[in-house]
C-alpha cells in the first residue's frame, strides 16, 4: 500500500518551509496525537480510510499561529476506485470515491450544516508503479468522480484523492488510501452507441429497400407538399412581373446538412431561373457556401442552354456576422424589390427579421428550416414553410426521380413504425403504471427498459 | 472524373465518419475532430475568396456608377479603415484584439451597437406578425389567439395575480401539446437529414455538386 499520510503542512511544502521549527514540532506532535486517537483509521503505516476519518492538525497549526489558515477538520475520502472509461479511444480512465455524511455540502460552499467541516475542493494524484504521485487534475467539492483524460494507454495507474481544506497554499487537506490499479484501454465498439446502430440500420435498410424498388419501376405514392408546388409558381410569378428572385441559403456553412438542403433546392430553381431569364440573386453568409452556390448556378445555366446570361455576380459573399447579414439581405430586398424570396436552410433570430420585410415588400415567400424554435415567425411571415422533414425531401420531391423518390419513401416506412413504437410505449407505460403505481407491474417495467434502452442504457 | 472523384470523397469521408461514431479505437476514434481541423484550415482559406468577391462586386458597383453607388463607397472604405486600425492595433498594443486597440473601439461602439439595433428591430417585426398571426379569421387561427393569450399572460405577473389558472395552464400547454408537436417535427427532420444524409454518401443526391 503506498504512502497515504495526513500530511499537516497545507498543500505542498512552502508553509512547512516558512514555518518555524517550533511550530513544526507542534504540528508532529499533532498528528502524532491525532494517529493514536480514534479519529483517523490508523493501520500501522498511517493510512487514512473511512468515512468519519477527520484532520485536525491544521487547526493545530493555526492555533500555533504558524499560518494562515482556518480552524478545520477535513473529511477524508474513501472507497476510491479507478476503472477504464468504457467505449474510448484509451487514454481515460474514471475516478469514483465517497466521501464522509459529515462533509455533505448543502450550498456548494464545503461547508457542512453543523459548519465542523471544510473541504474546498479536491486534488487528483496519480502515480504509476515506481513513480511519485503527482496531480493530475481537480474537482469540485461536490464531485465524487473524476475522468484522467491524460492518462497512457496500456499503463497501469493508481490514485489518491485528496481532500483540501482550502484552496489557498497553506490549507490543511487529508488523502485518501490509493486506488485499485486500472488500465486505460482502447475499445472497439462503443457498446453503449448499439441502439443508435441498430436504429441507424433499420432507418438506412429501409431507405435503400425502397431505393431498390424504385430502381425496380414500383410506382411510389408521394404526398403533395405545396411548398414545394409553388416553387415553380413563385419564379413565374416574378418573370410575369419582371422582377428578381432572391434565395437565402441561410446563414450556416455546408457542413450544416439544411445548407446543403438548401444548395440542393437552388440546382432546381436557378433551372427555372435560367429558362425564364429572371434575374437571380444569392447572398451568403459563408465563403464556402458562396463557392458552392456559383457553381450551382452556372451549372443551371449550363444544362439550360443559357450559359451566355449566366451573371457571376448573381452569388455574392456578405458577410459572417448573422446580423450584418441580415441588414445586407434586408437592404437588397428594399432596394431589388424581389417577387419571389426563397428563405431556406439554416436561421436563427434573423428569421422573422427577413420574413417580415419580405413581408412588407410584398413578395411570394417560400421558407423552410428544421429549427423548431424559428418555424413559427416562417409560418406567421411566409406564404409557403416547409417545416423539417419537407426541407430535406425537396430535392427529391423536385426531381421526381424515382430513386431519390424511393429514399422519402423508406423514410416515411421508418417513420411510421417509430409512430408505433411511441404509441405502443405510451400505451404500455400508462397501463403498467395505472395498474401498479409504483413500477413494478410486467407493464411498466417493459416501459422503463424500453425507455432506458432508447435513452442510451 | 470531374463527378466521380469528389463522389468517391465523400462516399470514403461518411463511411469513416459512420464508423468512427460506433469505434472508438484508434485510427477511427479522432478522425471526426482531425476532419474538422481540416475543414476549419480549408474555411480560413476561403474566407479569403469571400473577401474577394465582396471588393470585387462594389468596386464593380463604383466603377459602373450604379444606383446607390456611394454605399458601396462607404463599404470599401469602412473595410479598408478597419484592416487598418487593425494593423495599428497590432503594433501599438501587440494584438488588434487589446482593449485599448482602435480596432476594438471599433467593434465596441461601432459594430455592436449596429448588431444591437438590429436585434432589437426584432421586437416590432414580432408586433407585426404576431397582429397577422393572431387574427381570428377561422378555428384554428382562433385557438392560435386563446393559447398565444394564455402563455402570454401565464408568463408574466400579471397573469397569477388575475388568477393562478394561467401560470398552470401555460405550463401544460408548453409542455404538453406544444412539445409534442415539436418532437414530432424535430423526429421527422432528424429521419429526413438521416435519409438525405444516405442519399449524398451514395452519391444519390448529387445536385450539390453542381
Amino acid at each position: 500500500m503506498r504512502k497515504l499520510a495526513a500530511t499537516p503542512n497545507g498543500r505542498g511544502s512552502t508553509s512547512t518551509r516558512l514555518a518555524s521549527v517550533h511550530v513544526a514540532v507542534i504540528a508532529v506532535l499533532g498528528v502524532l496525537a491525532l494517529t493514536s486517537g480514534s479519529a483517523l483509521s490508523n493501520t500501522g503505516d498511517r493510512l487514512i480510510d473511512g468515512p468519519d476519518a477527520v484532520l485536525l492538525a491544521p487547526a493545530l497549526l493555526a492555533e500555533a499561529g504558524s499560518v494562515d489558515r482556518q480552524e478545520a477538520a477535513v473529511v477524508c475520502p474513501y472507497d476510491v476506485v479507478a476503472a477504464d472509461v468504457p467505449d474510448d479511444g484509451g487514454g481515460a480512465l474514471l475516478v469514483i470515491w465517497e466521501l464522509g455524511d459529515a462533509a455533505t455540502t448543502t450550498d456548494g460552499s464545503g461547508e457542512d450544516t453543523a459548519g465542523s467541516t471544510a473541504i474546498s475542493s479536491f486534488e487528483i494524484l496519480r502515480f504509476a508503479p515506481g513513480e511519485e504521485p503527482v496531480v493530475v487534475g481537480e474537482a469540485p467539492v461536490t464531485d465524487r468522480r473524476y475522468v484522467d483524460d491524460t492518462a497512457e494507454a496500456g499503463v497501469s495507474y493508481q490514485y489518491i484523492v485528496r481532500a483540501l481544506s482550502s484552496p489557498n497554499p497553506g490549507g490543511g487537506f487529508t488523502d485518501s488510501i490509493a486506488s485499485n490499479s486500472a488500465t486505460a484501454t482502447a475499445q472497439w465498439f462503443a457498446t453503449s452507441r448499439l441502439n443508435s446502430l441498430l436504429v441507424m440500420l433499420f432507418v438506412c435498410g429501409a431507405v435503400m429497400y425502397y431505393i431498390a424498388r424504385a430502381r425496380t419501376g414500383s410506382e411510389l405514392y408521394i404526398r403533395r407538399i405545396p411548398g414545394l408546388e409553388a416553387v415553380d409558381d413563385a419564379v413565374g410569378r416574378a418573370t410575369e412581373m419582371g422582377r428578381p428572385v432572391l434565395y437565402v441559403p441561410g446563414i450556416e456553412t455546408v457542413s450544416e446538412i439544411s445548407t446543403l438542403a438548401a444548395l440542393t433546392i437552388l440546382g432546381h430553381v436557378a433551372k427555372k431561373v435560367a429558362q425564364h431569364g429572371t434575374p437571380l440573386i444569392v447572398p451568403t453568409a459563408d465563403p464556402i457556401v458562396m463557392t458552392t452556390a456559383q457553381e450551382i448556378v452556372k451549372q443551371a445555366y449550363a444544362e439550360t442552354g443559357q450559359s451566355d446570361r449566366y451573371d457571376p455576380t448573381s452569388v455574392s459573399y456578405l458577410t459572417y456576422d448573422q446580423f450584418g447579414y441580415t441588414a445586407g439581405v434586408d437592404g437588397i430586398m428594399v432596394r431589388e424589390r424581389p417577387e419571389a424570396v426563397f428563405l431556406l436552410g439554416y436561421f436563427a433570430a434573423e428569421s422573422l427579421i427577413l420574413a417580415e420585410t419580405g413581408h412588407e415588400i410584398g413578395a411570394i415567400q417560400i421558407s423552410g428550416t428544421k429549427e423548431t424554435s424559428q418555424l413559427p415567425f416562417f409560418v406567421a411571415a411566409c406564404d409557403y414553410t416547409l417545416i423539417g422533414e419537407e426541407l430535406f425531401a425537396a430535392s427529391s420531391y423536385l426531381s421526381h426521380e424515382p430513386v431519390m423518390l424511393g429514399s422519402l419513401k423508406g423514410q416515411d416506412f421508418a417513420k411510421f413504425w417509430i409512430v408505433v413504437l411511441i404509441v405502443t410505449a405510451v400505451v404500455v407505460g400508462t397501463v403498467g403504471y395505472v395498474i401498479t403505481p409504483d413500477g413494478s407491474s410486467a407493464p411498466a417495467r417493459i416501459f422503463d427498459a424500453v425507455k432506458t434502452w432508447f435513452a442510451g442504457g | 472524373m470531374k463527378r466521380s472523384i469528389p463522389l468517391a470523397i465523400t462516399f470514403l469521408t461518411g463511411l469513416f465518419l459512420v464508423i468512427s461514431f460506433f469505434v472508438p479505437h484508434e485510427p477511427f476514434g479522432a478522425l471526426e475532430q482531425r476532419l474538422l481541423i481540416w475543414f476549419s484550415i480549408v474555411s480560413g482559406f476561403t474566407m479569403l475568396l469571400g473577401v474577394d468577391n465582396l471588393l470585387r462586386s462594389h468596386a464593380r458597383k463604383i466603377g459602373r456608377q450604379n444606383a446607390g453607388w456611394w454605399h458601396s463607397v462607404a463599404l470599401l472604405i469602412g473595410f479598408v479603415a478597419t484592416v487598418v486600425l487593425g494593423v495599428l492595433g497590432r503594433i501599438h498594443h501587440g494584438s488588434p484584439f487589446h482593449m485599448q486597440s482602435p480596432f476594438m473601439f471599433v467593434y465596441t461602439y461601432t459594430i455592436v451597437p449596429l448588431q444591437g439595433t438590429m436585434f432589437a428591430l426584432l421586437a416590432f417585426f414580432i408586433a407585426s406578425a404576431s397582429y397577422r398571426a393572431f387574427r381570428a379569421r377561422n378555428t384554428v387561427a382562433t385557438l392560435l389567439l386563446v393559447s398565444a393569450v394564455i402563455v402570454m399572460l401565464g408568463r408574466v405577473p400579471i397573469g397569477a395575480a388575475i388568477s393562478e389558472f394561467f401560470p398552470a395552464a401555460q405550463e401544460w400547454i408548453m409542455d404538453v401539446p406544444q412539445l409534442a408537436a415539436k418532437r414530432g417535427i424535430q423526429i421527422g427532420a432528424a429521419l429526413g437529414a438521416v435519409s438525405m444524409s444516405l442519399r449524398i454518401i451514395l452519391g444519390i443526391e448529387r445536385s450539390y455538386l453542381s
